[in-house]
């Protein structure tokens, strides 16, 4: 049968049709692509709109096409509009092919001749795909109404307390003793300086609560397979070591504990806990941890002090790892930030200089419920400082480091500067290179700090040395800098220096990406679908990204994150059933030699191998049609439905313009 | 055997003659192989670049040239100098980086029927090749004669560790290569935070006041840190600490005595060679006092003589002129 | 260069802001010089050994250039006091070439004849000449020949030092040529007709 295929140009404004020439386009493949079935070809203003719709749905009804090629922008934006136009015109959705002749001609080339060539050429392509194309029916498959949330700082909890209260049931897994995140270290916020547990515990203690919410702590994904609706997923619950049917959380068992070790999570390093511990008073749950590393009784056999004292035998010596596995439908990734290790600028003296400080240091210093009860004193841990220097961008905008503003740092920093001031008086410096307090009510704060005296150098400082030049610098950090402003070099001598450090992606966030099937940035934060308009989906479906785990950001951004992906797994809930995209690969069994390449290929662990036909089988429900194994296969055993081979040949042909008439060609 | 291209640089065979001694008493020890690039020439220092670009890098590349020519079976070039380490690599990657400079410059070469394709050999420092090459382990086992007692600041200089294209330094401000290698010696070595800041280069010729001040923190830090001497892997640090110390004394009214050897002398004291085959006791700022503290006697050396007669064919100094001079200090 | 209008030069303006000059200077840049790059953070005014006598830290320089104002930049003693240590190149968070920039503004600065206080241009073609002769430097010829002319009055003070430089054998008194002078010579005259335009 010939098929009736249409062609539609869009002009996107002035995007396509500034730069190609959509007219000529058109006519082109009216002319020219007759033999292959086109039999109309037109160029709009905006295909996308209703009007433009309306005129391909008119067309397939009066002309009765039976194929339709949108040359417009790339399908991941308007693929969805133009197969529900077919659709509502009565033609298999399937059978529409876009062109992108706005993101690959249009937006990169700036010849108007070369553009418009390029354009016909992929056209042509285009065209010679489509009569290939076979119409596909939709899967549709029922949507498991749990959820997991991965990450119980606030993001995560956010996240999880809104579709828990929705009705629907959440896990939520840290890999922390406790929930509570970052925020949990901190003492004050910023700009309104509420207490940070005060305004975070309430949230904790209702996560711990909640009848909807099953929290387990002490826990990590190892393994995630399925699609979205129908995820399975595999927890590792690390043991405890307590038995939390009976453990009341009186805490006896961290007061007998005989092992100190230094806690490099929850005090950053700057304070001390037990063996067995919950890392803060305020934990939930508040059952503590025994870290086998460094329990004595792990170590040497003997010990015990808490299981003695324990007052209802929760001690458990005998607990083993665990594995849960859940089903969810939907899966929120809030697994926040790594602080940019300051030691690696050398030129700072982090590590090499006592009193410089990092900024969650400094966050601990400061807490009340800190090691030194809130009490701003330097690394010997009584002196006051008498004047503070702290330091801005350490480790953000800066190639040698990590390119991108870590955004929360100048805020940081004049928070710091204002606790200096209030608790000990000292003479405040801030050192920044531009200072940045968009967003509601940051900038009053800036102008509050300025008003309280602290004193502004614009200039990224160079170093921060203990090599006195001057007797006035003896036994002091001198900070040397460029007052840019002035144009002059400057040394300030201070007691005590906080490094801004900026935020950086978990040091695992690849694997853990790659573990749900998400991709990270050039810089490792976990990519979005869309950076505007789609924040917080990612290109995998039913997985959601929130939180400083897409990007550096502060606790009201990270907060509306958790929210806004909520919402978007309450839509998927109560739609109750989702549609699948039908492009999946299949095995020709005839062809397949076993040789299992494709096996370990899968990036979605859709393919299996069945022993007794020594052939490999590809899970329709599990393969997302990615291409890998298509690609991959040296039998050329196994095609794709929506790419199969006859498809991609024909495309090429037709982008090198070997399906014009001979005469044309 | 460890076999490399030397390229010894103009100061090796005049002021840091003590250093190239102490390198040739350490090789046999160490079971190097330097063969010298034939006719090399001057790397500009730090004064060719800032007259004209081309001619500048055809200058240098001459030599990267002549060394790829040389077949002795290594691609590696050493420099123990630090401006002619850091001119050599330096020339190496800015052919690579900005291609057109690579074309630029052979085609200069060419002229003398020359070629250098960019990128084909390595450029180390002497030091490098001790520490990465030969490894502290060897060097360890080679001492005799410990430092043990020996309170040493090591001073790394600017131009080794940057800007360090070929990332080849454990970092940029604070590298710990000479304080392995000093440590390895069974010297005291003391936290320097000034081991990469700069001895004032050339502007003890252009700009003696400048100089005098950088020459004076790094002294009066390495003073005040209690050492007994500084180390250095570098001929221009080593000239301008050591013969310019006096007159930044003068200048600042202070009475520094900080000696400062080359790490290859101490090497070759604690591999247990002959102070005296390792140019020590060449030094204006005496090391006796120092040295003294490990037993070590350094040779008596010749003080300032009147100078001798004028060699047939010295071509300088020129006359001296009153009026210039005096114009000078009414400025 | 743009010209002055007389309507300009009337309201006092001194110059014309020479938009051309950053490009240029990045043209006659070793390497590639990232300077357009550069975000005024002030690292390199900040790092630099001896920013305290300079006329403009580094970055003002760069702001100038950015500003076209080719004769200030030119006359100013920031290059000439450059020492080449690299801190400001290491730590720049733009990875600006900024030492190799300081070179390319001298040899400017040298052609353009705006070099009045710095006797460093001097010291350099002193320099240059004697290795154009020999091939190598000439350590004792330079120090003496640039003291003499330039610090006359710092002699005396520096002979002890000199006589002991001799005596202990660490400064030759004749210079030394390499062998194939006549090559090198071919080699730098070839290269002088070179200029880096692209």
């Amino acid at each position: 049968m010939t098929e009736k295929i249409g062609v539609y140009v869009c002009h996107c404004g002035s995007n396509i049709a500034g730069v190609v020439d959509v007219v000529d386009v058109a006519n082109w493949a009216a002319e020219k692509l007759g033999h292959q079935g086109v039999v109309i070809a037109r160029d709009y203003k905006f295909m996308c709109s209703s009007l433009g719709q309306e005129l391909i749905e008119k067309d397939i009804k009066e002309l009765g096409l039976t194929r339709v090629v949108v040359a417009a922008c790339s399908p991941h934006l308007h693929e969805k509009t133009f197969r529900t136009a077919a659709k509502n015109a009565g033609l298999n959705p399937y059978l529409v092919e876009l062109a992108s002749i706005r993101e690959q001609v249009s937006w990169v080339h700036t010849d108007k001749a070369v553009a418009t060539a390029k354009s016909k050429a992929v056209v042509s392509g285009a065209v010679s795909r489509v009569i290939e194309n076979r119409a596909l029916d939709e899967i549709k498959v029922p949507i498991n109404p749990n959820t997991l949330v991965v990450g119980g700082g606030i993001a995560g909890i956010q996240s999880a307390l809104e579709i828990a209260n929705a009705g629907f049931h959440v896990y939520l897994v840290e890999r922390e003793p406790s929930i509570g995140g970052h925020m949990a270290q901190f003492d004050k916020t910023f700009p309104t300086l509420d207490c940070s547990a005060c305004i975070l515990t309430p949230r904790m203690v209702e996560a711990g609560t909640h009848p909807n919410i099953t929290l387990l702590t002490w826990s990590e994904v190892v393994n995630v397979a399925g699609y979205v609706g129908n995820f399975n997923v595999t927890i590792k619950k690390k043991a405890r070591f307590i038995n939390e049917e009976l453990c009341t959380g009186c805490g006896i068992c961290q007061e007998k504990c005989p092992k100190k070790v230094i806690d490099d999570v929850y005090e950053a390093g700057l304070g001390y806990r037990k063996a067995v511990y919950t890392p803060f008073a305020q934990a939930v749950p508040n059952f503590p941890v025994m870290d086998k590393e460094n329990c004595t009784y792990f170590e040497k056999g003997t010990c015990k002090a808490c299981e003695k004292f324990c007052p209802t035998n929760a001690i458990d010596f005998n607990q083993q790892d665990e594995l849960i596995n859940i089903d969810v439908g939907n899966i929120v990734l809030a697994t926040g930030y790594d602080l940019f290790d300051a030691r690696r600028v050398s030129n700072y003296g982090y590590g090499r200089l006592p009193n410089v400080f990092t900024s969650l240091e400094f966050e601990r210093l400061s807490n009340a419920a800190g090691p030194t009860s809130g009490n701003i004193v330097l690394r010997d841990g009584k002196t006051t400082p008498k004047s503070v220097g702290i330091i801005h961008c350490v480790g953000s905008r800066d190639r040698n480091f990590n390119n991108y503003c870590s955004v929360i740092c100048c805020m940081q920093g004049l928070k710091f500067a204002h606790l200096v001031h209030e608790r000990t008086g000292a003479t405040v410096y801030n050192f920044y290179i531009d200072m940045r307090t968009a967003y509601k009510a940051y900038d009053e704060f800036y102008q509050r700090v300025l008003e309280e005296g602290t004193l502004f150098v614009r200039g990224k400082v160079a170093e921060v040395t203990d090599a006195a030049r001057y007797s006035n610098e003896r036994g002091k950090l001198i900070i040397q800098t460029e007052d840019t402003l002035a144009g002059k070099q400057r040394r300030i001598p201070v007691d005590m220096v906080i490094l801004s450090s900026g935020l950086q992606p978990r040091k695992d966030a690849k694997e853990v990406g790659k573990l749900f099937g998400i991709s990270c940035s050039m810089d490792g934060w976990f990519t979005e679908k869309h950076p505007k308009l789609d924040p917080v989906s990612t290109m995998t479906e039913g997985i959601y990204i929130v939180g400083c785990a897409q990007g550096p950001k502060d606790i009201p951004s990270s907060v509306a994150q958790g929210a806004a992906a909520s919402a978007r797994v309450l839509d998927k809930i109560l739609q109750k059933e989702v549609a699948l995209e039908p492009i999946k690969a299949t095995v020709d069994q005839a062809k397949c030699s076993g040789c299992k390449i494709c096996n370990g290929l899968c990036p979605f662990n859709a393919i299996a191998f069945i022993e007794d036909d020594k052939i490999s089988y590809i899970n329709p429900a599990l393969c997302q049609g990615c291409g890998t194994c298509v690609a991959a296969c040296p039998a050329g055993a196994i095609s794709g439905t929506g790419f199969s081979n006859e498809q991609i040949i024909a495309q090429i042909d037709g982008l090198l313009l070997r399906n014009l008439e001979p005469a044309e060609a | 055997m460890n076999k490399y291209l030397l390229y010894p640089g103009c100061s090796m065979e005049s002021s840091a003659k003590a250093y190239m001694e102490s390198l040739n008493a350490i090789v046999e020890p160490l079971d190097l192989h330097f063969d010298e690039i034939e006719d090399w020439n001057c790397c500009g220092a730090t004064e060719y670049l800032g007259i004209n670009l081309i001619p500048a890098y055809s200058l240098i590349a001459r030599n990267l040239a002549l060394a790829s020519k040389q077949k002795n079976g290594t691609r590696t070039v050493v420099a123990p100098c630090s401006a002619c380490y850091l001119n050599l690599a330096k020339a190496d990657h800015y052919m690579q980086e900005r291609p057109s400079l690579g074309v630029k410059v052979n085609e200069a070469l060419a002229a003398g029927d020359l070629q250098y394709k960019a990128g084909t050999l390595d450029v180390r420092h002497l030091i490098d090749i001790l520490v990465y090459d030969v490894g502290l382990e060897k060097i360890r086992d080679a001492v005799v004669r410990p430092l043990t007692g020996l309170k040493v600041v090591p001073y790394m200089g600017c131009m080794l560790p940057r800007p360090d294209y070929q990332h080849r330094w454990s970092d940029h401000e604070h590298p710990t290569e000479l304080d392995d290698l000093l440590r390895a010696l069974g010297a005291d070595v003391i936290d320097y935070p000034l081991t990469t800041s700069c001895c004032g280069g050339h502007m003890t010729q252009i700009g003696p006041e400048t100089a005098f001040e950088l020459i004076r923190r790094l002294v009066s830090d390495a003073d005040g840190r209690g050492a007994q001497m500084m180390v250095t892997v570098c001929p221009m640090c080593q000239m301008n600490i050591d013969a310019y110390q006096n007159e930044t004394n003068h200048f600042f009214g202070t009475e520094y005595h900080m000696p400062i050897l080359f790490f290859t002398q101490l090497m070759g004291l604690a591999f247990g060679r002959d102070p005296k085959e390792l140019g020590i006791g060449v030094e204006l700022v005496s090391s006796r006092n120092a040295l003294a503290n490990i037993g070590v006697e350094v040779p008596v050396t010749q003080e300032p003589a009147a100078p001798r007669k004028k060699d047939e064919g010295l071509p300088m100094p020129r006359r001296w002129n009153k009026r210039e001079a005096q114009k000078e200090a009414v400025k | 260069m743009p010209q002055m209008t007389d309507e300009r030069v009337r309201a006092g303006l001194t110059h014309e802001e020479d938009l051309s000059l950053l490009h240029e200077v990045s043209m006659k840049t070793a390497g590639v010089s990232r300077l357009e790059m550069c975000i005024q953070c002030g690292t390199c005014g900040g790092s630099c050994p001896v920013a305290k006598d300079m006329d403009h830290t580094p970055r003002m320089l760069f702001a100038m250039l950015r500003a076209g104002m080719r004769e200030e930049v030119l006359r100013s003693n920031t290059q000439w006091l450059c020492v080449s240590c690299y801190h400001c190149v290491v730590r720049c968070p733009q990875e600006v070439h900024i030492a190799d920039v300081m070179y390319t503004l001298k040899g400017m600065a040298i052609k353009a004849k705006l070099y009045a206080n710095s006797t460093a241009p001097d010291f350099s073609q002193t320099f240059v000449d004697m290795v154009e002769s020999y091939g190598r430097s000439f350590e004792m010829g330079l120090a003496s020949r640039h003291y003499l002319k330039h610090f006359p009055l710092r002699l005396p003070g520096m002979m002890p030092m000199g006589l002991g430089m001799i005596t202990k054998g660490r400064m030759a008194l004749t210079p030394k040529r390499i062998k194939h002078m006549d090559q090198l010579t071919k080699i730098l005259n070839r290269a002088k007709q070179l200029e880096m335009t692209s």
